[in-house]
């Protein structure tokens, strides 16, 4: 498998670390070679804040991804600093509820998802993120449906336990949804 | 094998520390470290260890002092600014021929700088961190695996030695999660130290744990004596990792994060025929001279890669004495250099040598 | 007949200290402590810079010497070491009030359980008559020339006042050794703090109020009287803190 070299971005507090979590969890379920690197700092909530993830099968050199071939956008800042960044034939997948403008590279497969929109419609806030995470494993398949599961009930904190059930609809609503434009 | 988890390298630090039988942990909260602390916070009281947040960095290596000065393994962590505050314990434990743990987990300086990664502690760290003439062991992690292995490592030389060891990581190294095999429990170490203030028991006379000397000549001979220790150090526990130094022309040498990046660096520019490989340095001191003079026969010039400006590359000219050039990329106050900087420093390093 | 004996927790080596300085008898007074309460054996004693900063030689027990000010956090280390050992901090006022004030008020906090010997002697003996943080008004030092001046180098810090406010702290109690009823005063006070500790009932600070003669430019019966005349009415003498009582 190719590797996946992927930056999570937007606020602090959308759960874009919490998002990278799982897919390195489940990277590490699958015995591939990762690293996971977060933006640390103040912006705990509200300023920016991104997550490196890199899933590949031979160990992994800088943990920084320089040119993501999957990026996932949160906010309209994130989209304008790594737009220009991620490597040609690249994915990106942009929250269309909080992102208004569009991808103006054509040599990316661009994919709007109203995360935000369909988290809140389904009584589910919070948990844009794991739509974005639903609709990025369907066109990715960076790691396999099956260990997603067991990933989530990894990384969900043991007193969080109960949201399993809604981070799972999250992601299969993110899985399901088929982008109008 | 153990099944691998996966950890921040700051976590690792803990949990490696606590299964080398470290259970004495003293703190002060500072950004990119603070996970150290928290996750000692909560293994420690259930496992019967001591995590104590400290009153400042000063008293925590002092409290340091007082474990180390039983005989027991203890530890502390900071990041630059605080390991600045740290700096006169760290000389009374060299002076008093104390072994403890010091983490660096480095951000960009001086003063209170930022918090982004930085390797600007590596004078601090390798020309004995404090007052007088003395060296800690210095270890350059360069993945979370090594973060927890070379914990253990340090640990361990530093009461071999009877010396302060410090982990010299940088704040990506603290804060990024990769899979980890933690290392197997170490049993409990640092019980029978003949020479440890545990008390008398009335059954010898008593021990005094002391850097005070007032004789010139009998500090002359402490301090003569403490680096012949050193020399054997320098003879045995230099540690390095080449990476496609066989037919390399250019040899970068790095350590830490900026060690992972130049990796990436080196796979482009093999793909475009130039050939360089790495020597990273796993220890700062001893700093690796031997292999790194060995490979100024063979290569045309050096890089040094680092998160500074250009503080290692003194070590690197001296141990390969001047006789291939030396260039330096480098990024410092928190920014990090991406693998097309390094890149395009290979390839200007390979035009000019053509 | 055995009449004076020298306590068995003292080393049997000649003292450093200057002719008419109390640091001796407060060292005595220490090591019948431990004498009495047979705890030689599993004591540990911490001196960190000041006069006494040879004291490592003067007690038979093991001995830490620990860097200006930070005895309270060495202590701290030995203690959580070695939670049945009984340990011992002996500090000048510099030391204690001044570089480690830090160190002592945390600790004092912490309720840790271990003895602290203060030594207010309103001087930096050791490095030649300086000003110390409790230095009275007016008084004359190396460094006050023109006398202690409240203006410029502010009034004096009364250590166990401060640490009163404190919840943790067990005993809190300042001595002096300026005559003989005064001396059995500060041995019960010394020999509580180290009960204290091994009945494991939390900090003790006993604050002795000490002569200087060198550097306060004194004969050594005038200095035992400076106590009474000055450093009494500044610093009364008394329990601060039982939380037995």
């Amino acid at each position: 498998m190719a590797d996946h070299e992927i930056v999570i971005a937007g606020f602090g507090g959308q759960g874009l670390l919490f998002a990278g979590k799982v897919l390195a969890y489940a990277g590490l379920l699958e015995g591939r070679e990762l690293s996971w690197l977060p933006s640390y700092g103040p912006e705990m909530r509200g300023g920016t804040a991104n997550c490196n993830v890199i899933l590949s099968d031979t160990p992994v050199g800088s943990p920084i991804v320089q040119h993501p071939n999957v990026l996932v956008v949160m906010n309209a800042p994130s989209l304008d600093k790594y737009e220009p960044l991620v490597a040609p034939g690249g994915k990106i997948f942009v929250d269309s509820t909080l992102v208004t403008r569009k991808v103006e590279r054509t040599d990316v497969d661009v994919f709007y998802v109203p995360a935000t929109q369909m988290a809140a419609d389904r009584g589910m806030h919070d948990l844009a993120n794991m739509v974005l995470l639903g609709t990025v494993l369907r066109e990715t398949g960076c790691v396999g449906e099956e260990t997603i599961d067991e990933a989530l009930r990894h990384v969900i904190p043991a007193r969080k336990a109960h949201l399993f059930d809604a981070n799972k609809a999250a992601i299969e609503a993110g899985k399901g949804y088929v982008s109008a434009a | 094998m153990k099944e691998k988890v996966l950890m921040k390298g700051n976590e690792a630090i803990a949990e490696a520390a606590i299964l080398a039988g470290c259970r004495h942990y003293f703190g002060y909260p500072i950004t990119p470290q603070t996970e150290v602390a928290a996750y000692m916070a909560k293994k420690m009281p259930k496992i019967g260890g001591t995590f104590l947040q400290a009153e400042s960095e000063i008293a925590a290596i002092n409290m340091v002092y007082g474990v180390a000065s039983t005989g027991k393994p203890s530890m502390t962590s900071s990041s630059s600014p605080g390991i600045s505050l740290k700096c006169e314990g760290i000389s009374y434990l060299a002076g008093a021929d104390l072994p403890a743990l010091i983490v660096d987990v480095q951000r960009g300086g001086p003063g209170l700088g930022g918090i982004q990664p930085s390797q600007s502690d590596y004078f601090l760290a390798t020309r004995g961190p404090g007052h007088g003439d003395f060296h800690v062991l210095v270890f350059a992690p360069a993945s979370v695996q090594e973060m927890a292995d070379l914990t253990g490592r340090a640990l361990h030389l530093a009461w071999k030695y009877r010396m302060p060891a410090m982990l010299l990581a940088d704040g990506t190294m603290g804060q990024m999660m990769e899979p980890v095999e933690l290392p197997e429990e170490h049993e409990a170490f640092g019980t029978d130290n003949p020479w440890a203030a545990v008390g008398t028991g009335m059954k010898r006379p008593h021990n005094i744990i002391n850097s005070l000397e007032l004789s010139p000549e009998r500090l002359e001979e402490k301090n003569v004596e403490r680096f012949e220790r050193y020399a054997e150090i320098e003879k045995n526990e230099c540690a390095w990792e080449e990476y496609r130094m066989e037919d390399a022309e250019i040899c970068i040498v790095s350590y830490g994060i900026t060690a992972r990046i130049s990796r990436n660096a080196i796979v482009a520019a093999r793909a475009e025929g130039i050939k360089v490989g790495m020597i990273r340095p796993i220890t700062l001191w001893p700093f690796p001279a031997e292999p790194l003079l060995a490979a100024a026969d063979k290569v045309d010039s050096f890089l040094c890669v680092e998160l500074n400006m250009g503080q290692m590359k003194d070590d690197l000219e001296l141990a390969i004495r001047c006789r291939k050039p030396v260039d330096l990329c480098y990024r410092v106050g928190g920014m990090i250099p991406t693998s097309d900087e390094v890149l395009d420093h290979i390839r200007a390093l390979a035009e000019g040598g053509r | 007949m055995i009449v004076f004996e020298k306590p068995k927790a003292l080393a049997d080596v000649p003292f450093h200290y200057c002719p008419g300085c109390t640091h001796g008898i407060i060292h005595r007074l220490v090591a019948e402590a431990i004498d009495e309460l047979g705890v030689e054996g599993k004591t540990i004693g911490i001196a960190p810079v000041g006069c006494s900063v040879l004291a490592y030689n003067y007690f038979a027990c093991d001995m830490i010497e620990a860097s200006h000010g930070r005895a309270p956090a060495v202590a701290t280390g030995v203690k959580r070491a070695l939670p049945e050992s009984v340990v011992f901090t002996y500090q000048g006022d510099g030391d204690l009030a001044s570089i480690g004030l830090c160190e002592t008020v945390s600790t004092a906090a912490r309720g840790e359980n271990i003895t602290v010997i203060f030594i207010n002697n309103a001087i930096y003996g050791m490095t030649g008559g300086q000003m110390a943080p409790t230095s009275l008004i007016g008084q004359v030092t190396q460094t006050s020339p023109y006398g202690r001046d409240p203006a410029s180098q502010g009034y004096p810090i009364k250590v166990c006042e401060l640490l009163a406010t404190l919840d943790a702290p067990a005993y809190l109690e300042r001595v002096t050794v300026n005559n003989v009823k005064n001396v059995r005063i500060a041995k019960r006070a010394i020999k509580k703090a180290f009960q204290n500790q091994v009945e494991g009932k939390g900090f003790s600070l006993v604050e002795v109020l000490s002569t200087c003669p060198t550097n306060w430019g004194m004969t050594p019966q005038k200095a035992l009287e400076w106590i009474d005349e000055a450093m009494i009415p500044e610093y009364p003498l008394g329990v601060y803190r039982d939380k037995e009582a």
